[in-house]
């Protein structure tokens, strides 16, 4: 299984973390500080794999952005790639030519369109049509649910 | 479009600004406004600043209530959580957001609880019962939320309480739940194995859906149960077929818009069916056979230029030689991975080599088939890749191909990255060891790694050179030309100086006698190699082992040269009183050598007999530079843990007769003990025959001693105490220490156990060494502690009657 994903900035700035392991904050600060460091200092022509303590760590950059995940020994590090492609092809089709700022501003969205895709550190549906439907049709619910409450809130988060 | 390069279109098409909906200003910022007031702090005090603010605003919010605007609180929260902040306050508002009815409320409450709550906290059971009515109540996206959050932060208590509601949810209509309850099963397994017994039997139902998700999930599910269960292994062996044909299915229909990736059909589903797959061959016949076909199916017909196809490839090639395949299979799989290795992806080679690695003990023709493109690996500059290529490759050498893999390995060794030098030196040099072809070529190939990488070597490599060269008399004047050019070139080596130092004291004749065939005719002065080893052993680079190399070198060559030994005699004296302990000692024993000894220095001096490999180092009189050395560690050995008893034994026995001993010290004085411990460790006692005497009897156990006065060392005596035990219960936990007078020296050796069996059994035994220079009367005083009829007994008392004949 993935144990988890994190998003960073060529600055090292964090934007978005998913845990499928429980640990500490403290813990997970550690762990993120010292991954960002490792995959940073890599340099463009090496390879997307590396290990750390016992687990092995897939990462690919696509533009300003860092993703990076770690998969556990027996896990195929050539999918995780694809997994990880996947994921920036589902947040492309969501915001339109989806950017960091995008997932900045609205890093629940990113959040949401995740948990479509990944459940558990598995994959949970393989059809990018799927997905996207399900993020659709969730969004509506939201904005159909706002109308009834009227005016005052937000119809964005 | 692709998406790297809308990725990057992106920066500069983005307004600065986002617009802001015309409504009224709220007093606390709406997220979009808080994210860009966070952005356009120039310090990191004023960022705190901004949040800090913001939070108090936030805090106010929360105690306030507003169910509205709890959402956006918490949303902003989240975003704040994730920078770093602190955000535990938000953590009962998640639980407020996820009991509210309203869907906006429930996504961003559930979304809080998967960041802030997890299983360390108490609170986090709270949201079970929420959970618990949405998973049961809620809309189909309710349900969604609610399963996802399990799975992501539900504990094992959790999981307990929450499994039937999940067992239900799989078998319902909706594929969209049931691919979520799937998963979620599969975290709840993980946390609490014994749930697998509810969710063992749906699977096999579920194998038969047809919507990719489901079939997802459920392959993962089974693959999970599997793993864990023995029994639930067996029993899913009957599925293979249905695996098979999903896999058949999916090979065979082509394309798919919905599923497909660059040509592959859902690679996701398939490498997840054959990771199934490995598990459910493997040792097992039966299966491994009615997978074969398919395998090789997908070994041949996978798309493979990109990287989806090849992911499905790899997972293929890692399940055929897991599984009892068909012998032409394993080629096959092996091949692909060779094949990879040629790959221009980098990741691709990679994946390669650590498949390879893990077959080249199983499948060795196969892999030495691929060394060539192995041996090209080492050149990647990419660390990862150079590091399994170096671990792949010293697995391939044998003895055929040593010398030309020796090369290859040579050639890295010399531009490789620092943390991989080690392993490349001691990968070299075990592979010599173990394939040489010749003793010349093990000796160069020794010495060329020594030279590129001396400083990584283990520290054994020395000794092993020196016993290698030692062990070849044909090679001694080679050797000691070679190294000698070698370390007038360079001193900094230390392996390489030690061991050249080593060969020029032992051999340093054949050095001045001439050349060596195949070398260049070297002439080399007796000045000449005297300055080197001076040099050395002035240098700062020289470690202080590699000193006493040096020293000793010298002092072997008083022996070996024509010349006056006026140069070495200075060189000795003047280290005589160097500030290192070690490098002191030894000159002033060799001076010792030059004046009281002169006429045993060419004995003691000698050439080294051949040694056996792997064997230690003879003890012989007339050996050179080890012999100072090994008796002090043998006879100090066995003291250590008897030392310390003598110093509980002096402590305890408050005794006016100034018993106190200092620690037998064993540093050799100059002259004296070189001969005498000579003689110690190795030769047994001839006896003059002194009587025993018995010392303790008390209730059936008796101490016995017995004494040897070893006649070419008068000053020392051999007691041997036996316990023996004639009473009706053992004696355990026996101790026995002793103490004498001042004057004497006392070595207690490790006794022969601590329990003497009841009715005769087998006695403890332990032997006391005592010096006794001055030859002063014999007394001891002896302690005693043991277990006998169950109780614990402790005796002290002295003995003054020794025998005439032990002391005299």
């Amino acid at each position: 299984m993935m144990q988890f994903m994190l998003l960073f900035s060529r600055q090292g700035k964090l934007r978005l973390q998913k845990w499928y392991v429980p640990l500490s904050d403290k813990e997970k600060k550690k762990i993120t500080r010292e991954l960002v460091q490792t995959v940073l200092a890599r340099k463009p022509k090496m390879c997307s794999f590396l290990e750390w303590r016992d687990l092995k760590i897939v990462y690919k950059r696509y533009a300003s952005l860092y993703f990076c995940c770690a998969i556990e020994d027996q896990d195929n590090e050539l999918i995780t790639l694809e997994i990880i492609h996947r994921y920036v092809e589902l947040l492309d089709k969501y915001f339109g030519s989806v950017c960091e700022l995008d997932i900045i501003f609205n890093f629940e969205k990113a959040y949401f369109i995740l948990d479509e895709f990944l459940l558990g550190g598995e994959v949970q549906e393989t059809s990018k049509k799927n997905v996207l439907k399900a993020i659709e049709q969730a969004d509506l619910l939201q904005e159909n649910q706002n109308e009834d409450w009227g005016g005052l809130s937000d119809d964005t988060l | 479009m692709r998406v790297e390069e809308s990725l990057q279109r992106g920066w500069s098409q983005r307004p600065a600004a986002l617009p802001r909906p015309a409504r009224m200003v709220l007093p606390s910022l709406k997220l979009q406004e808080l994210i860009q007031e966070i952005r356009g702090a120039k310090t990191q005090a004023q960022e705190r600043e901004v949040i800090q603010k913001e939070c108090a605003h936030i805090r106010a919010a929360f105690r306030e209530g507003d169910a509205p605007q709890r959402h956006l609180q918490l949303a902003k929260l989240l975003y704040v959580h994730m920078l770093g902040y602190p955000a535990h306050f938000g953590q009962m508002e998640c639980l407020k957001l996820i009991a509210s009815p309203r869907f906006t409320d429930k996504r961003v409450g559930y979304l809080g609880a998967m960041l802030l709550l997890d299983e360390r906290q108490d609170a986090h059971l709270l949201i079970t019962n929420s959970i618990k009515n949405d998973l049961s109540q809620g809309t189909q996206p309710v349900q969604g939320l609610a399963l996802c959050t399990l799975s992501t932060m539900g504990s094992a208590e959790m999981c307990r309480d929450l499994a039937n509601e999940v067992e239900k949810l799989l078998l319902r209509p909706s594929p969209y739940v049931r691919k979520k309850a799937v998963l979620a099963a599969v975290h709840m397994i993980r946390k609490v194995p014994e749930l697998s017994d509810i969710f063992l039997p749906p699977c096999t139902q579920l194998l038969h859906e047809r919507h990719h998700g489901i079939l997802m999930g459920t392959v993962t599910l089974i693959t999970e149960l599997c793993e864990r269960n023995p029994a639930a292994l067996t029993h899913f062996r009957q599925v293979v077929p249905q695996l098979v044909q999903i896999l058949r299915t999916l090979v065979i229909s082509g394309y798919s818009a919905e599923h497909s990736v660059a040509g592959v059909s859902d690679p996701f589903l398939q490498v997840q069916v054959l990771r199934l797959l490995r598990i459910l061959g493997r040792n097992h016949d039966e299966s491994s056979e009615a997978m074969n076909d398919m395998l090789a199916q997908v070994a041949t017909n996978t798309d493979t230029s990109r990287n989806a196809g090849n992911a499905v490839l790899y997972e293929t090639v890692l399940t055929i030689v897991d599984i009892r395949s068909a012998s032409g299979l394993r080629v096959l799989a092996v091949n692909i991975l060779g094949r990879f290795l040629l790959n221009n992806d980098k990741n691709i080679r990679y994946v390669a080599l650590t498949s390879l690695l893990r077959l080249v003990q199983s499948d060795h023709s196969a892999v030495q088939r691929h060394r060539p493109t192995v041996v090209e690996c080492l050149r990647e500059p990419d660390a990862s890749l150079s590091r399994r290529a170096l671990e792949l490759s010293l697995a391939l050498v044998n003895s055929s191909n040593i010398r030309s893999m020796t090369q290859e390995l040579q050639g890295f060794l010399e531009s490789c990255p620092v943390d991989l030098r080690a392993d490349c030196a001691s990968g070299i040099l075990l592979a010599a060891e173990r394939f040489a072809p010749t003793k010349r070529w093990h000796i160069d190939t020794i010495m060329r790694v020594l030279t590129t990488a001396g400083a990584h070597v283990r520290d054994d490599a020395v000794a092993n050179l020196t016993q290698l060269i030692g062990g070849a008399e044909e090679l001694h004047a080679y050797s000691v030309h070679r190294l000698y050019s070698a370390l007038a070139a360079d001193i900094s080596q230390q392996p390489l100086v030690q061991v050249a130092a080593w060969c020029i004291g032992e051999y340093g004749d054949l050095l001045l006698s001439g050349s060596y065939e195949e070398t260049e005719p070297l002439q080399v002065q007796e000045e000449e190699v005297l300055m080197l080893l001076e040099k050395v052993l002035q240098s700062h680079l020289s470690l202080p082992a590699t000193r006493g190399y040096a020293l000793t070198a010298l002092m072997k060559l008083s022996t070996r040269l024509q010349g006056d030994n006026n140069r070495i005699r200075r060189v000795v004296s003047i280290y005589g009183s160097c500030l290192d302990i070690e490098l002191q000692q030894r000159a002033v024993e060799y001076n010792a050598l030059f004046r009281k000894y002169d006429h045993m220095r060419s004995a003691i001096l000698e050439k080294m007999p051949l040694v056996e490999h792997g064997g230690p180092q003879d003890d012989e009189p007339g050996e050179g530079k080890e012999k100072p050395w090994s008796p002090k560690r043998e006879v100090q050995s066995p003291t250590e843990p008897p030392t310390s008893n003598l110093l509980d034994l002096l402590d305890l026995l408050d005794s006016a007769s100034g018993d106190a001993q200092p620690p037998p010290a064993l540093d050799l004085m100059p002259g004296d003990s070189l001969l005498h411990l000579l003689d110690l460790p190795s030769k047994t006692p001839s006896l003059a025959p002194i009587p025993g005497l018995k010392v303790f009897d008390r209730e059936g156990l008796q101490i016995n001693l017995s004494f040897v006065r070893p006649p070419e060392t008068p000053a020392l005596l051999l007691i041997t105490a036996t316990a023996s035990n004639t009473s009706k219960s053992d004696v355990t936990h026996f101790v026995f220490q002793a103490a004498v007078p001042k004057s004497f020296q006392l070595q207690l050796q490790i006794p022969s156990g601590d329990t003497v069996p009841a009715q005769g059994g087998p006695p403890i035994t332990q032997v006391l060494r005592v010096l006794n220079p001055n030859k002063a009367p014999l007394r001891m005083r002896l302690r005693l502690t043991y277990n006998h009829f169950g109780q614990s007994v402790q005796e002290i008392f002295e003995v003054k009657d020794f025998p005439l004949d032990t002391w005299q």
